[in-house]
């Protein structure tokens, strides 16, 4: 079927996929830079790079779902023109996409039949649906809608639905990204699997330990050129990142003689019953945050983070006022910009539309969290110089790169603006700082920064309470780590006790009292 | 008895085009497309339906003649909301202000005028049944064609695969695009059929209805329309009841007003409205997650290239 090709370069044989000197131009700025890379059968080739590196342009090109400017892509050495991605699938190059590409209100076995070609009846597909689902142990109910399933879930419809067109070639972008490191793992078993079927997968991902661990090849990209191919296995995780960024990424280092001092915010059993239909309930939801103390929250997206970031920030209001206490005030009913002028300040996941307007200017939106509390309002009256004082100060202290002083906030990219919203809750010296997700799809470099400023907040004698799905973020920040799993939150652990394996479990859901217990009873 | 069969008969009629047109923008919504232009189409369908009848003397292209124009007057929507990607409130808007003034024009030279109305079905010996007869034997072609239409796209929304795309389309364009999908070809086809669908409903008023035309006929029949395919939460099923409760609830208001019952007639005419109010509060009340509106409906689409 596939002939089986030793990695390295075997002589007169011709890779399953080419591309040679793929360009892909929109307007003056150059996506793909003439890129060549080279995928062969039973292969896991590793594409790296950070955001904006030219990735995921480079791979909706292979999938048809974008034309190249120049350049040519060839398949089993024969040059191809993909005009969409059902060419694409009909040669036998199947994507699984990161963001998903599924259908909320459609059941799961309708979200597989619109990615097959329809060649077959409905009835057929999903018979062989639940045959494919069986034989890679990715088990589904086609018959639930999607809306209904965790993301781990939806991403096996996504995998599935690649699967039943017996691809020769898949691509998976970020698929770790959303899952557990259990799930990671056996997301890894399939993969291995499908490699060893002498199928060739190209696996996008930051995750460098990942990539090391699971890749044959990897293929780095930079500003939209290749830099390098080369065997991960025989690089380290330092030299891979150099490679991705350019330079060298600072280490972030906590300040010593850091100590937690008085309780800054407290949560007392605080429970809230969903505000919409897809959210998640809080139940009895406890902790003490010091100043000089950070928490880290960590957790699968989805298991109530969303609903205790709004209920922290004032967002959501609590019937009993002694469930969020700020600064020593009960401030459960009290509202944003109150919470604010107690001191806290709250950056939440969502750069664009939530913690910015996007269509409006930055000292717009330095002065909608900045009103309450930071002199920039008089008498009623904006004070214009302020607002824009405080962008110059978040700009100089944080790195923010922009076109001009004050641009609209959705001109910057995702890391320059996630430095400035940071960066203008910090200048606000809060008591007490709320971040969610504070380097989620931010480079290397703009991650290091914003770790650096909330370690030096925290040694400022701030408390910040950090939520996370980089386990490695909060391992390097956090000094206690905490697990959502649906709405509740689990008794923090010390960093150092921490370990994946710990944390995993918390975030599959058991209790590691109860696996302990289980292991005594068992001894 | 009579008087029964009387009322069922007016209700069936009044009811008629507002099923038809309701389910040309339910495909439409379906697809992702909200066309608020739907009184515009109609009113255009109306003018021009009847200057083909009138012109022609046959009901059967005068039908076609509102067809056509209805489809001609979506396609304008189509161009400005999915290829100039404008606001598709807007654009709905400004399409029932365009058809209200281009339906008096082209019908200005037809007031007065008067055409032979649609035959109805007459089986002898069916037809003649007390009661039943005249409401399941003796109606017009266009009673016959709305119901077969809805079953049509009943059957073609969940039966077919490319309801189902369609449906995938008006769920999410993002990933219907990243599958492969020609988003917006598709839903220009959902667009001309709504557009379709409301010309034919609108050319029924003079063909049928009253058999002829007056300035301004289709009197908010399109935006009653709308209001179905929310209340009927874009489910073809309910939306046969949907139309058939609006239609009874415009005919009970009229005899309520010639029994005397002393309710305000303004309030009457609300009540279908009040009814879709209602019926959404409970739909929401009742769904415990997912969408019940085509989740995209609205929502400006450009495929990046």
């Amino acid at each position: 079927m596939l002939d089986p090709t030793p990695n390295g370069q075997p002589s007169g044989e011709s890779p399953l996929l080419r591309t040679i000197g793929l360009t892909k131009r929109y307007g003056d700025f150059l996506a793909n830079d003439s890129i060549d890379i080279d995928i062969w059968p039973k292969e896991i080739h590793a594409l790296l790079g950070e955001n904006g590196a030219g990735k995921s342009t480079l791979v909706k090109a292979i999938y048809g779902l974008i034309q190249p400017s120049a350049g040519e892509i060839r398949w089993q050495g024969q040059p191809i023109a993909l005009s969409g991605p059902s060419q694409a699938r009909g040669r036998g190059i199947g994507m699984v996409f990161q963001h998903f590409s599924l259908f909320d209100n459609l059941t799961v076995a309708e979200n597989v039949a619109l990615g097959l070609d329809g060649r077959e009846s409905f009835k057929d597909m999903s018979a062989r649906l639940e045959q494919v689902s069986k034989t890679y142990g990715l088990p589904l109910d086609p018959r639930r809608e999607v809306w209904q399933l965790s993301v781990g879930e939806r991403q096996r419809i996504e995998i599935v639905r690649a699967l039943m067109q017996d691809p020769k070639f898949l691509i998976l972008d970020e698929p770790t990204a959303v899952l557990t490191p259990q799930e990671a793992d056996q997301l890894f078993i399939v993969l291995e699997r499908l490699k060893a079927e002498g199928r060739a997968i190209l696996y996008i991902s930051h995750k460098l330990d990942e990539v090391k661990r699971l890749c044959d090849t990897a293929t780095i990209l930079r500003g939209g050129k290749k830099i390098q191919t080369c065997n991960p296995r025989l690089e380290t995780a330092a030299s891979l990142a150099r490679m991705m960024v350019g330079s060298e990424i600072k280490e972030v280092k906590a300040a010593a003689g850091r100590r937690a001092t008085v309780p800054r915010l407290v949560v007392n059993d605080l429970s809230l019953a969903p505000a919409e239909a897809h959210g998640v309930r809080l139940e009895h939801i406890s902790f003490e945050l010091k100043g000089g103390e950070i928490l880290g929250i960590a957790g699968v997206a989805g298991n109530g983070q969303d609903e205790l970031f709004a209920a922290l920030s004032g967002e959501r209001l609590s019937n009993d006022p002694g469930t969020v206490v700020i600064e020593g005030i009960a401030a459960g009913h009290l509202s944003i910009t109150q919470r604010r002028k107690l001191g806290a300040a709250f950056v939440p996941e969502e750069r664009l539309g939530h913690g910015t307007a996007p269509r409006m200017k930055l000292s717009e939106n330095a002065l909608l969290t900045g009103h309450a509390a930071s002199g920039m309002v008089h008498h009623g009256f904006i004070d214009t110089a302020a607002t824009l004082k405080t962008v110059d100060r978040a700009t100089e202290t944080f790195d923010v790169r922009k076109a001009k002083r004050d641009p609209e906030a959705a001109s910057l990219s995702g890391g320059n603006l996630q430095k400035f919203i940071v960066g203008r809750e910090i200048l606000r010296n809060p008591a007490v700082l709320v971040v969610s997700q504070p380097t989620w799809g931010v480079d290397a470099g703009a991650a290091a920064v914003i770790r650096q400023a909330l370690l030096d907040l925290a040694t400022a004698g701030a408390a910040v309470l950090v939520t996370s799905q980089d386990l490695d973020e909060l391992a390097e920040i956090a000094d206690r780590i905490a697990v959502m799993f649906h709405g509740r939150l689990s008794a923090p652990l010390a960093t150092g006790e921490a370990t994946r394996e710990k944390l995993g479990l918390l975030m599959g859901g058991s209790s590691l009292e109860t696996k302990e217990a289980a292991h005594a009873v068992g001894a | 008895m009579e008087l029964l069969e009387a009322i069922i008969l007016a209700v069936l009629a009044a009811s008629t085009p507002l099923l038809i047109a309701a389910t040309g923008e339910l495909v439409t919504e379906r697809s992702g497309v909200l066309n608020l232009g739907v009184e515009g189409m109609m009113i255009v369908g109306a003018a021009c339906g009847f200057a083909g009848a009138w012109l022609t003397g046959s009901i059967l292209i005068g039908a076609l003649f509102g067809i056509v124009a209805g489809t001609l007057m979506s396609l304008i929507f189509a161009l400005m909301a999915l290829g100039l990607a404008v606001n598709q409130v807007a654009t709905g808007l400004a399409l029932t202000i365009l058809g209200v003034g281009l339906s008096g024009l082209i019908g200005a030279g037809f007031v007065g005028e008067r055409i032979t109305p649609a035959a109805h079905l007459y089986i002898p010996g069916l037809t003649d049944i007390p009661l039943i007869g005249r409401v399941l034997f003796g109606e017009d072609a266009f009673v016959y064609s709305s119901l077969t239409l809805i079953v049509g796209v009943w059957w073609f929304l969940y039966r077919t695969r490319p309801g189902l795309i369609l449906r995938a389309c008006g769920d999410s364009h993002v990933s219907a695009h990243a599958l492969g999908y020609p988003v917006l070809r598709i839903r220009t086809f959902a667009v001309m059929f709504g557009g379709a669908c409301a010309g034919l409903a609108g050319a029924y008023l003079p063909l049928a209805y009253t058999p002829f035309f007056i300035p301004g006929m289709t009197a908010g029949r399109g935006w009653i329309a709308l209001a179905l395919v929310v209340f009927s939460s874009w489910r073809p099923g309910r939306l046969v009841v949907g139309a058939y409760l609006f239609g009874a609830v415009t005919i009970l208001q009229l005899h309520a007003q010639g029994w005397g019952v002393g309710i305000p007639s303004q309030f009457m005419s609300a009540l279908p409205y009040l009814a879709t109010v209602i019926v959404l509060v409970l739909l929401s009340r009742a769904r415990t997650g997912g969408s019940t509106a085509p989740a995209a409906l609205g929502t400006v689409f450009v495929p990046d290239r």
